[in-house]
């Protein structure tokens, strides 16, 4: 899968979006469409297997008339005209496909050429169905029949018994060392084996060989096992998603070169064709050289939907450290002494200029360029911004082991609508909340009261030179606690605050993605593109782009004044059940059902780190805020924590007894503070977890790590609510744990 | 992964998918139908798996019907309307046709455009912030403590609760008596049901004020009788804050001009009421109150009041409770209190009167089990004969309206009795078997020497009193005449409330015993204990061994009804008499308001199967007249 996938991914990354800015006039100042994210296609040489996709990919566009963006694609990937067909010109006039496209919003096949079409930028990056995304595959379209054709090598259906049975003896007495190992083949076989007699029309014997060896599987698989149990004729493979999966995809086994000596010369010996074909087929066995692994290590890496990371997958340079930040002139003192006054204390002179000042100077090697991908300017409310956040920040406290987060619990009363997302912003002023009604509510939790801006008429009104304009265009009359804003047509599963608090973006069932004005409260833009439920959407911590992910296995960036994605990353299997941006907005994350957290790279688009080893869907990732770390949880109930530089595991924290829906870092990263539906917050010291680290460069170069199983020191604290399981967590500036959740009472 | 095998998708079997194709009105053959069955179970195992990501992502732990619909969308088949409803739906079968449907009642619609209480929308949706732990140490504010929970409450439960709270523990009585019925019979407060349990956990801090305890008991006696209620783990908390009220040395007793003893006796029965029909909610309930009992009984520190209400608390438990923990340490017991008693100085006056208010408590509850414990015997004794018309409705009055009060004084009744002790035995069975019953003789030997003839209930031999039972009317007019006649009896029933064993506690008049102080005892039990106990010995062993006659002498005049009887006229059979006390002139102590009733002797002289052929008779000659005995007893035994 991933060859393919790779090549794919490259073609996508050529996407670069070149829309007209006058369609999304909702007038953002951070708009700058000058630098907007373009990656230049002339850094990265094209090869020839990247030529030869390209060329599949025109075919596609060509057949289906998208003549603009024929056009387009072949002027950026810089290929000369008479690569192509010479039809193509000829139907170029005629066509406007783009143009037409856009308009086609209740055509017969609305929702593929939709995404097809309205992209006027790319090609087989908007793939028109899930199947095609994920099979990878430009070249042509990988019809489920042709798909499963490759099952159609017809064996003996009684001896499919007979093979695994001798396979599994074999590996039973091999020395222990190999055993773990050559163990992991044997959920693939399996699988692969009884999709083929499905496939072939053995019902019975697929049935029986399903009841013989599925007992074997390891645990974690049980979920994949119950959807493949149901599936018993060849009609119900048609359309089937997990086994589309498994086709498309190889499935990766880490191997020490020793065991799959062993194992290719069992397999030869005895002339075992059936296992070898598939082995060839749809295993991709990741040979390394070297120790054999336990079955512990292989235990903390395996369980994702296709087997573990490629070691190369992890390989690529990842700038994790943060941006430096930007110098800032600090208050003076007299407004210094008016804030200490209105808290009633004692003023003091503080040296905080000279910290600051020393730590902003410093540029981290690990970080990347300033201007790596194009980030808003500041406006002079972000700078009062983060006067405050400094202020604040010089009496945040100290946490440690000794020394505890206080909590504060958010309790959603009379939610019977059913709370599905809930965020806070960066000061803790404002949260809102997203209702499986569709609804999503905005309460300030300061004593300040949330106003509308004054309608047009009003505002002509107003003096507009006074200094306090920004408080005058507000409607006293409109003042209340909360607000409510209607728009979606499904539940609201995502919502995300923008780091200035002047938008919210929330994601839902309907497929869109919505950006809400907070001053007028009001729907700006309605970003489709994802066809199926958006899971979940957050903003960059610079503003400006913002990420979306759902169940069309894509994950997209987006710009909030362009209705299109700038970038789609591709490569999951299943849905993706959560996205988060990387301090430094370089990089996102996103989790899947597939069991697999990816790491992208927001600039070239590119997959950057597989992470595998958790058991179930992930839906909660965190990154530390120094950058390095990423902590991730999931329905295992475990949190698992990685070395993004490195890309390793690096830490399994189990405590929890059910899916951990939030996860959060403290401002200084000493605690992990995990929420979960067991109706706890538990707190891990996450100072000793990364401290402890010694990554030497075997581990680095081999990604075989050994986790000590120190979840019992590290958490540090425990605390039950009263039946309410814990869906958001947050830090506040001063290091007080907010967390949020409805009653189930 | 072990349980793979046994694990079995739900399937729709090839004749529904026909009926239904039926229903549609096409014909299909078996192949077809077995492959579109087939293929259905498939379509919905895969639906199911996908509803599921949406209960997830909508963080929830309940599989709803929208959830389900938004996964048929997804595979764009439609949704299923008119399920969305959040009650489970009541799926019934009809025999004959081994059919299942979704009940699916009209609604009147009119009925319902004319309804006036429209409901009210739910309460705004709002966010509630709370410091659950401070510096990661402590619950400072435990989330959904009592006062902010309140607030989730819907308007109409919240306003609900206000007033019946503000009606009970208000002025207005009638008011008071309204909000306490309603409590016992309204059926939708089940979501009110902590806070009210909250609201009388509060008795600690109003134990000055005996009219609020009385509210609070009222109240818990209106939640314990309200049948749609279920207590669960909350009968704990209602047993501990009633066992408070009966036990606790209570801040408005040391007036003595307050009438905390009334208090005591209702809660008591109020107690024995929770047990006997909540009991088995909270396991060990039984053995745990016995426990707190005796340790009350068995603290001389704790005041005399305390020990009242140990008494009294045992007593209402039955019999059995009685035996078990006061029995056994009466002895040690009777000493302090002797000394009470003794005291004759006026400082000691208010102690003494306490003292014999608990002296008047441990007789009334030795003499019924003294009863209660010959009948059990004469019942175990008889043997389990069986069937006796209206055993059954015995039973069951005796479980429900009162356990452990001694039933209808007439034979017939006896197997009902008989029934109701071994529900008693077999409820709290496990609780007895370390423990080895004093025989029945031995028991009144020493209760008769600690109370000597102020222990009113007799045994006697060959009194043939079995006949008068089933007496007729004539007869009534015959015990009328008798010297304490029945005005005074009527009179005696309220002025000895000890005696009143009945645990109907509704009524207040009859379930809370007057408190009159008993007039002192001028026999003190301990002068006339010598000889009496002799004759008592003599007489309970006669009864015991053999039906010999009781020799004239060893009848005493206190029992004038003995007189009428004809011991001659039927076979000697074992009989015993309660009767309470009445104080008067007479120095000699106790003259009973007489009720005599007969029973078999438990080790009779007449072999068991002359016995066995007796009692049908005595079961058929009952049964016209048993509505006048009922009530002629229960004007003249007020137990």
């Amino acid at each position: 899968m991933a060859a393919v996938q790779g090549g794919m991914g490259d073609a996508d990354i050529k996407t670069d979006i070149k829309t007209e800015p006058s369609a999304d006039g909702f007038g953002n100042n951070n708009a700058n469409d000058g630098r907007v994210l373009s990656a230049s296609p002339g850094s990265t040489p094209v090869t020839p297997e990247d030529q030869q996709t390209l060329l599949a990919v025109l075919q596609f566009l060509k057949k289906n008339k998208l003549t603009e963006s024929v056009e387009i694609l072949r002027r950026e990937a810089g290929l000369p005209e008479n690569s192509l067909d010479p039809k193509a010109n000829e139907s170029a006039g005629a066509g406007s496909g783009g143009a037409a496209g856009i308009v086609d919003l209740e055509g017969g096949d609305a929702s593929s050429l939709l995404s097809r079409v309205t992209g006027s930028s790319s090609a087989g990056a908007q793939a028109p169905t899930k199947g095609t995304v994920q099979s990878g595959s430009g070249r042509d379209q990988p019809d489920v029949s042709v798909v499963l054709s490759a099952y159609s090598q017809q064996g003996d259906p009684t001896l499919y018994k007979v093979y695994y049975r001798d396979l599994k003896k074999f590996i039973e007495t091999v020395l222990d060392c190999h055993r773990a190992e050559l163990s992991q083949v044997f959920y693939p076989l399996f699988v692969h084996m009884y999709l083929e007699l499905v496939y072939n029309n053995h019902e019975s014997e697929a049935k029986a060989f399903f009841e013989k060896f599925s007992g074997d599987q390891e645990c974690y698989y049980e979920e994949d096992l119950r959807i493949l149990s149901g599936l018993t004729k060849k009609e119900h493979m048609r359309g089937n998603e997990t086994l589309l999966d498994f086709r498309t995809s190889k499935f990766v086994l880490r191997i020490s070169r020793d065991s799959y000596q062993l194992l290719k010369r069992h397999l030869q010996e005895r002339q075992n064709n059936q296992i070898w074909n598939i082995i060839q087929e749809h295993l991709y066995i990741d040979i390394f050289d070297g120790m054999p692994r336990s079955k512990s290590q292989i235990d903390a890496m395996s369980g994702s939907l296709a087997g573990e990371a490629k070691r190369e997958a992890n390989k690529t340079k990842v700038y994790y450290g943060l941006l430096k930040e930007p110098e800032i002139e600090l208050p003076l003192d007299d407004e210094d002494e008016e804030a200490e006054n209105e808290e009633g204390k004692p003023k003091k002179k503080k040296p905080k200029k000279d910290s600051v000042g020393s730590k902003s100077k410093k540029q981290d090697p690990n970080a990347p360029s300033q201007n790596r991908i194009p980030l808003p300017e500041l406006k002079d409310s972000d700078k009062l911004d983060k006067i405050m956040y400094m202020k604040e920040a010089t009496k945040r406290i100290r946490l440690g082991p000794d020394n505890l987060p206080s909590v504060c619990f958010y309790t959603f009363l009379n939610a019977y609508q059913g709370l599905t997302a809930v965020d806070l912003t960066d000061d803790s002023s404002l949260i809102a909340g997203g209702f499986a009604d569709s609804t999503v509510r905005v309460w300030s939790v300061t004593p300040k009261k949330l106003r509308k801006v004054k309608s047009a008429a009003d505002l002509n009104l107003i003096d507009k030179e006074s200094d306090d304009v920004l408080e005058r265009i507000m409607d006293e009359k409109t003042a209340s606690e909360s607000k409510i804003m209607y728009g979606h047509s499904g539940p609201v599963y995502g919502i995300s605050f923008s780091p200035d608090r002047n938008y919210l973006l929330s994601s839902s069932e309907d497929g869109t993605v919505r950006l809400w004005s907070l001053l007028t409260f009001t729907c700006l833009v309605a970003y489709k593109g994802h066809n199926y439920p958006v899971w979940d959407t957050q903003f960059s911590p610079y503003g400006y782009y913002f990420v979306s992910g759902g169940h069309d296995r894509v994950a997209r960036l987006w710009a909030t004044d362009h209705y299109q994605p700038l970038r789609i990353f591709s490569g999951h299997l299943a849905d993706i059940t959560c996205t988060r941006f990387h301090p430094n907005s370089n990089y996102v994350a996103t989790g899947s059902s597939d069991r697999t957290i990816r790491l992208w790279d927001v600039l070239s688009g590119n997959c950057v780190r597989i992470f595998t080893g958790h058991k179930g869907p992930i839906h909660s990732l965190a990154f530390s805020p120094n950058g390095k770390f990423l902590a991730s949880g999931a329905t295992d109930g475990r949190v698992l924590l990685w070395d993004i530089g490195h890309g390793l595991m690096v830490g399994e924290l189990k405590g929890h007894t059910d899916t951990i829906y939030s996860l959060r870092f403290s401002r200084d990263g000493e605690i992990l503070a995990s929420g979960s539906m067991d109706n706890t917050v538990r707190l891990w010291d996450a100072m000793k977890a990364f401290d402890d680290l010694e990554t030497d460069d075997f581990t680095a170069a081999t990604g075989h790590i050994h986790l000590q199983d120190n979840s019992q020191e590290l958490l540090l604290g425990t605390y039950t609510t009263k039946s309410t399981p814990v869906i958001h967590l947050h830090f506040t500036r001063r290091n007080l744990l907010l967390a949020a959740g409805v009653s189930q009472l | 992964m072990a349980d793979r095998e046994e694990r079995r998708f739900a399937e729709v079997s090839r004749e529904s998918v026909r009926l239904m194709a039926e229903g549609a009105g096409v014909e299909l053959g078996d192949d077809v139908a077995a492959l579109l069955a087939e293929d259905v179970c498939y379509r919905l195992r895969e639906a199911t798996q996908s509803s599921s990501q949406f209960m997830r992502h909508a963080k929830r732990r309940k599989l709803t019907v929208e959830d389900f619909n938004r996964a048929l969308r997804w595979s764009n088949v439609e949704a299923i309307c008119g399920y969305g409803a959040q009650d489970a739906l009541p799926f019934r079968s009809v025999k004959e046709g081994e059919l299942f449907f979704v009940e699916d009642r009209d609604v009147n619609l009119v009925e319902l455009a004319l309804a006036t209480n429209i409901p009210k929308g739910c309460a705004e949706t709002m966010v509630r912030v709370n410091v659950s732990y401070l510096d990661g140490k402590g619950n400072l504010e435990p989330q959904g403590t009592v006062p902010t929970a309140v607030q989730s409450l819907s308007d109409d439960l919240l306003k609900y609760y206000q007033q019946i709270t503000r009606a009970i523990l208000g002025e207005d009585p009638h008011l008071m008596k309204v909000a306490l019925l309603d409590l016992q019979s309204n059926s939708k407060i089940a979501a009110l049901l902590p806070y009210f349990v909250y609201v009388i956990s509060g008795v600690k801090s109003v134990s000055h004020d005996l009219e609020q305890l009385n509210r609070l008991m009222h109240m818990v006696k209106s939640l314990v009788q309200n049948p749609y209620l279920y207590l669960g783990s909350y009968v704990r908390s209602l047993v501990s804050s009633v066992m408070y009220c009966i036990l606790e040395p209570l801040a408005a007793s040391i007036n003595p001009l307050n009438d905390h003893w009334t208090l005591r006796d209702y809660a008591a029965l109020l107690l024995s009421h929770i047990f006997w029909t909540h009991g088995d909610l909270v396991s060990g309930l039984y053995h745990q109150i016995l426990l707190s009992l005796q340790k009350v009984l068995s603290d001389p520190v704790r005041p005399l009041c305390s020990h009242y209400g140990a008494v009294v608390g045992l007593h209402a438990l039955g019999w059995k409770a009685v035996e078990r923990v006061l029995f056994p340490h009466l002895p040690a017991y009777w000493a302090n209190l002797q000394a009470v008693l003794d005291d004759y100085s006026v400082s000691n006056a208010q102690v003494k009167a306490d003292g014999h208010k608990v002296y008047g408590a441990i007789l009334v509850a030795v003499e019924r089990l003294l009863k209660m414990k010959a009948l059990s015997l004469s019942q175990s004794a008889e043997g389990q004969s069986g069937a006796h018309p209206g055993s059954v409705v015995g039973a069951v009055s005796y479980r429900v309206n009162s356990p452990g009060l001694s039933p209808p004084p007439e034979p017939l009744s006896e197997a009902a009795l008989g029934i109701a002790s071994h529900l008693q035995v077999g409820g709290a069975g496990c609780h007895w078997e370390e423990w080895t019953p004093v025989p029945l003789p031995a028991m009144y030997c020493e209760l008769y020497s600690f109370f000597g003839d102020s222990l009113a209930v007799r045994f006697s031999t060959g009194t043939g009193f079995g006949t008068h039972s089933p007496c007729t009317p004539s007869q009534l007019s015959d015990s009328r005449k008798e010297p304490p006649g029945p005005a005074s009896n009527l009179d005696t029933t309220r002025k000895m409330p000890q005696l009143t064993a009945n645990l109907n506690i509704s009524p207040r008049q009859d379930g809370s015993p007057r408190t009159d102080p008993p007039p002192p005892s001028l026999s003190g039990p301990g002068s006339v204990r010598s000889l009496p106990r002799a004759s008592s010995m003599q007489r309970s062993r006669s009864s015991s061994s053999c039906s010999r006659q009781r020799s004239a002498g060893l009848s005493r005049e206190v029992f004038p009804k003995a007189r009428f009887t004809s011991p001659q006229t039927t076979p000697p059979a074992f009989s015993f008499l309660i009767g309470g006390r009445q104080m008067g002139q007479r120095c000699q102590g106790r003259r009973p308001f007489q009720t005599m009733f007969a029973t078999t002797p438990p080790v009779s002289a007449i072999p068991p199967r002359t016995y066995a052929h007796k009692l049908p008779v005595i079961g058929r000659v009952g049964k016209p007249v048993r509505r006048w005995t009922c009530s002629h007893y229960s004007l003249h035994l007020p137990l």
